[in-house]
């Protein structure tokens, strides 16, 4: 079974799996019934996947997860907001949604190996499989894979892990496949450009007006909606311009607070962790640790959970994931909390 | 898996759609191939193509026992139930109602227009009482709207019933029913001889898709959604599909005079597909509302089935892979199973209703169907079920 959300990257998969002579089933997951405009669940997309299976001449299924997807990645996403987190609800779905309830499905279907476009690697060591990072640095997906276990591992197969995004975008148009130049989606897909995350969260949660004050405790600014603010965030904070930028360091909800200070007040020494799942055996020493999809690594230790940085590190918002790598591979990962 | 594996379909899925009987396709080669004129012109190759398309519109008026002036020829069910509660709300306001368990090409035009529901009892059915409740909290209700056959239950409203119950409770209200799925399984004629707009289409009965009528009582005035040259008495615009509204005709009358002994021959045979999946399955499945040798308050072609622990998006690809071809809910744009609103109406909790799957009978299906598909589901739903549901 490939997963096909309808882009480029699963398009060639797909048609990578084929080539190679596997019995390749297509298969989109419907996730979303409202309004989306760069997401996986558009019915345009559902479109593109379909009329890619059919160039192909591979069959193509579309299952509806949308009852999970509400429940496993929309309200946490909302309830992360509404308690100053800063979620990643791609991270979510790919936990419970591509990587658990589908994976349930496609053993009760009876699939041996399922395979995505990610730009990932799956790797063989000792110590069995392990995720590593794409060929293609700029487009790395691991950090959003980090939650894979090595019985998930064991059974994905990731095509596209040796190849730039570039070489998928010619390998799609030799194939005059119709998504080859589609564009991508890198904005949450329930989430519509029209109306933004202000207006989705309103709609479901009561925004409130939050305070800004310094260091000191003195008000020096507010916001409309303190759902919307995260951690080191410096624009739209109703300040009065003529000082150094100010950087938001704390969101406190429960008494509608936000804490500026300087860029040094951002920087911490460790981030305590609520989650922190190791890949295979524990690593005690130091490790390469990346707080963003596309960040760059910096060297910390994982210990009574938290993480020890090295050489101080900007401060995480709560809700994001840190996940540790040695060379290209994927060690484990966690949340940062407050 | 991947590759379909059967080469033999077995195909029930007649509720949404059956195969064009031999009878439809014959006639509608022959009137493609005679009438080539645009119907509405006045030399002689348009005025034959004008008899066709009035004597296709007698016999569809025949079958359903109505004047042919009732009959405007539609493209199909949907554009027919919007005609009928958008025409009526256009022509005179009001409210439009009817009830939740609708087809979307009704429930739809009545939301969007800020109508009213009526739920739907244990049984699938709308019955008298409840809709009397939301006819005598309401002022000027001008249609009601109720399904004569329900698309996936398969349940049989008793539309004299309602209809009376209409002109008691909102004397002034138009009573439409959607019957796209009625005409292969009840007497559509006795049923609507009180109903002012009955829906219908040709691809639920046999003939091509894109082909359908409303029936218009006479007095009756529509604000046509389709405006342009009159045809249809000015209540349709567009160049009439005669070679469609030929074999259409011929469909509905091969299906309306063997309906009786096609009820009883299908309907024994989903008596007899139902008690087998529940011989093998055991309490597993439930029928949702069929009961055996009842073919009047559900449709004799249906099997509407509720299997505990398994989820019907699963079985139906499983059932696929064996060449079973079948549905749940209604499917939306995307091919995607939607749930219910039929069930849901009905009062069966989401997770229930998960595990719904629609087996539905035409006039093509044949007892072999029944056997390949009494040994396929069975051992579908077992693997299913051994693997956590799907």
């Amino acid at each position: 079974m490939v997963m096909m959300s309808g882009g480029v990257d699963s398009s060639v998969a797909a048609a990578l799996l084929q080539q190679a002579g596997r019995d390749v089933v297509g298969v989109t997951m419907k996730l979303w019934g409202g309004p989306s405009d760069t997401g996986c669940c558009a019915v345009s997309d559902v479109d593109d996947a379909r009329r890619v299976a059919d160039r192909l001449g591979i069959e193509h299924h579309v299952f509806n997860f949308g009852d999970d997807f509400e429940r496993d990645v929309v309200g946490p996403y909302v309830e992360d907001h509404a308690a100053g987190r800063t979620p990643n609800p791609c991270i979510e779905c790919n936990r419970h949604l591509k990587f658990d309830r589908l994976l349930r499905r496609a053993d009760a279907l009876g699939f041996a190996t399922v395979a995505t476009g990610h730009h990932a690697r799956v790797v063989v060591t000792a110590d069995g499989p392990r995720l590593g990072r794409g060929a293609d640095a700029a487009k790395d997906q691991s950090y959003v894979l980090h939650v894979l276990d090595q019985d998930v591992l064991g059974r994905l197969v990731l095509p596209l892990g040796a190849m730039t995004k570039a070489d998928v975008r010619a390998l799609a148009a030799d194939l005059d496949l119709r998504t080859a130049h589609k564009p991508e989606s890198q904005d949450v897909c329930f989430i519509t450009n029209e109306h933004g995350r202000e207006t989705f969260l309103g709609d479901r949660i009561p925004l409130r007006r939050g305070r800004v004050v310094d260091q000191e405790g003195v008000e020096v600014g507010s916001v409309p909606a303190i759902e919307m603010v995260t951690i080191g965030q410096r624009k739209r904070l109703g300040l009065a311009g003529g000082t150094d930028p100010r950087y938001v360091v704390d969101v406190d909800t429960a008494t509608s607070t936000v804490t500026v200070g300087e860029k040094a007040d951002l920087t911490v020494d460790h981030t305590p962790l609520e989650s922190w799942t190791w890949i295979g055996r524990p690593v005690d020493g130091e490790v390469m640790l990346q707080c963003s999809a596309h960040g760059v690594a910096e060297p910390g230790r994982v210990v009574d959970g938290r993480v020890e940085w090295t050489t101080g590190h900007r401060k995480i918002a709560p809700g994001q994931s840190v996940v540790a790598y040695v060379d290209d591979l994927v060690l484990g990962g966690g949340t940062a909390t407050s | 898996m991947g590759s379909d594996r059967g080469a033999l379909e077995i195909y029930l899925d007649h509720a949404a759609s059956t195969p064009v009987r031999p009878e439809a396709s014959e006639a509608w080669l022959a009137a493609s191939a005679t009438h080539h004129a645009n119907p509405t012109g006045a030399h002689k190759a348009a005025r034959d193509a004008r008899r066709a398309l009035d004597d296709a519109r007698d016999l569809v008026a025949d079958a359903l026992g109505r004047p042919p002036a009732e009959v405007v020829f539609t493209s199909g069910g949907s554009e027919a139930d919007n005609l009928a509660i958008r025409g009526v709300l256009g022509s005179r306001g009001g409210i439009a109602v009817c009830s939740a368990g609708e087809h979307h090409a009704v429930l739809e035009p009545v939301e969007h227009a800020g109508g009213a529901t009526v739920r739907l009892d244990a049984g699938g059915q709308v019955t008298p009482a409840a809709l009397a409740e939301v006819l005598d909290r309401l002022d000027d209700v001008s249609v009601v709207s109720l399904i004569a056959v329900n698309n996936e239950t398969g349940a049989v409203n008793d539309l004299p019933a309602l209809a009376a119950t209409v002109r008691e409770h909102a004397p002034g209200a138009l009573v439409h029913t959607d019957a796209v799925q009625a005409v292969s399984w009840i007497d559509l004629a006795a049923a609507t001889e009180d109903v002012d707009l009955v829906s219908i289409t040709g691809h639920k009965l046999g003939g091509p898709i894109g082909t359908g009528a409303l029936f218009v009582r006479a007095g009756v005035t529509l604000d046509a959604q389709i405006l342009g040259g009159g045809q249809e008495r000015g209540r349709r615009a567009g160049t009439p599909d005669v070679a469609g509204a030929v074999a259409f005709a011929a469909a509905v009358t091969v299906t309306v005079e063997r309906r009786p002994a096609e009820v009883a021959r299908l309907g024994a045979m989903r008596d007899r597909l139902i008690a087998g999946l529940q011989e093998s399955l055991g309490d597993v499945v439930t029928a949702t509302v069929a009961r055996p040798d009842d073919y009047t308050t559900v449709a004799a072609g249906v099997a509407h089935i509720m299997l505990a622990d398994v989820e019907a998006e699963a079985l139906l690809f499983l059932l696929d892979q064996e060449g079973v071809r079948a549905s749940a809910a209604s499917s939306c744009s995307s091919g995607a199973q939607d749930p219910s609103h039929v069930l849901a109406a009905m009062g069966i909790d989401r997770e229930v209703a998960e595990g719904s799957l629609r087996l539905s009978l035409g006039w093509s299906s044949t007892d072999a169907d029944i056997d390949a598909a009494l040994e396929i589901i069975p051992r579908a739903v077992t693997h299913l079920r051994a693997h956590g549901g799907g």
